[in-house]
């Protein structure tokens, strides 16, 4: 693994909440893939069955923030202003996959979209548009 | 708890039993009635976000959120019926504080014939001094209820 992909993983390892939905990342190059593997606690319909839609949320905004951390060298860890998850289909019992792209870093505010997808990257299952407040590191993107 | 509203023989405890993502953060039902619902969840180290601080992750206020949402649906119907989310928006207004339990407070404000509008605030201590706020939007299903042992549906739209 790249230098980058064991800081991402480092990153995730270090938060909690990551290991309790049991997310990992992997990178391309500069692309990185956040992976959810499935396990019967993200259910939240047990009658379709569906993984619950705060999780499919929760994993879209984790992926932002990680993108952020691995793209930007920020001297903090982002933090979500608002953000808008729309459900374009239903999560099936399948591992999950998301990327984010980040639309504008400003000095205060970046604007980041992502998507989350199963079986194919053409259908997406969820995605995400959301604002987060970023403090650059010296000498950062302005 | 207050239990003032009939959902077809569905007890308050199954929303939450019959949910394994509930259950895993552990959250409890306080209170269902007339188009608001109100949610639990306390406070876990597991389920940190920033471990510098110790705040709870955003995704768990998002959990709690979105299930407050769809239990107020339930709620407003009065009937646990097949219901997709279209979209789900929240607002961060601080941190959680470390080491407290966090609630949501849900309303379904309006029901059309195939919609249902919610709003829904986070908060720790204070309802008045919110975590987070949050606006959905639901489609309501169009061919009849389902089992009221299912959790919050968030059916395929096609």
């Amino acid at each position: 693994m790249s230098e980058a992909a064991d800081r991402l993983n480092a990153i995730l390892a270090r938060i909690p909440y990551a290991r309790f939905l049991g997310l990992r990342a992997e990178l391309a190059g500069d692309e990185m893939t956040v992976i959810l593997p499935f396990s019967d606690h993200l259910i939240g319909n047990v009658m379709l069955p569906a993984i619950h839609g705060g999780v499919l949320g929760a994993l879209l905004e984790i992926t932002a923030l990680a993108q952020l951390s691995l793209t930007q060298g920020l001297a903090r860890q982002p933090r979500p202003i608002d953000v808008t998850v729309e459900y374009l289909r239903s999560g099936r019992p399948l591992d999950t996959y998301a990327r984010a792209q980040i639309k504008r870093l400003g000095r205060r505010v970046a604007n980041v979209q992502v998507e989350a997808w199963q079986e194919a990257r053409a259908r997406p299952i969820a995605s995400l548009h959301g604002h987060f407040h970023v403090t650059p590191s010296e000498g950062g993107v302005t | 708890m207050t239990t003032s509203l009939d959902l077809g023989g569905a007890s308050l405890s199954s929303f939450i039993d019959g949910c394994p993502q509930a259950r895993a953060l552990g959250m409890e039902l306080i209170s269902l009635e007339k188009a608001n619902a109100v949610l639990k969840a306390n406070y876990r180290e597991d389920l940190i976000g920033d471990p510098d601080t110790g705040v709870i992750a955003g995704g768990v206020v998002t959990t709690l959120l979105d299930h407050a949402c769809g239990q107020s649906v339930f709620a407003a119907l009065g009937a646990p019926t097949s219901i997709a989310t279209l979209d789900l928006r929240i607002d961060y207004m601080r941190g959680a504080e470390p080491g407290v339990a966090i609630y949501a407070h849900a309303h379904c404000y309006k029901l059309t014939h195939s919609v249902a509008f919610v709003r829904a605030t986070a908060y720790d201590r204070d309802p008045s001094d919110p975590v987070a706020t949050a606006q959905a939007a639901f489609m309501l299903s169009a061919n009849g209820t389902m089992p009221p042992l299912a959790g919050r549906p968030t059916e395929p739209g096609q």
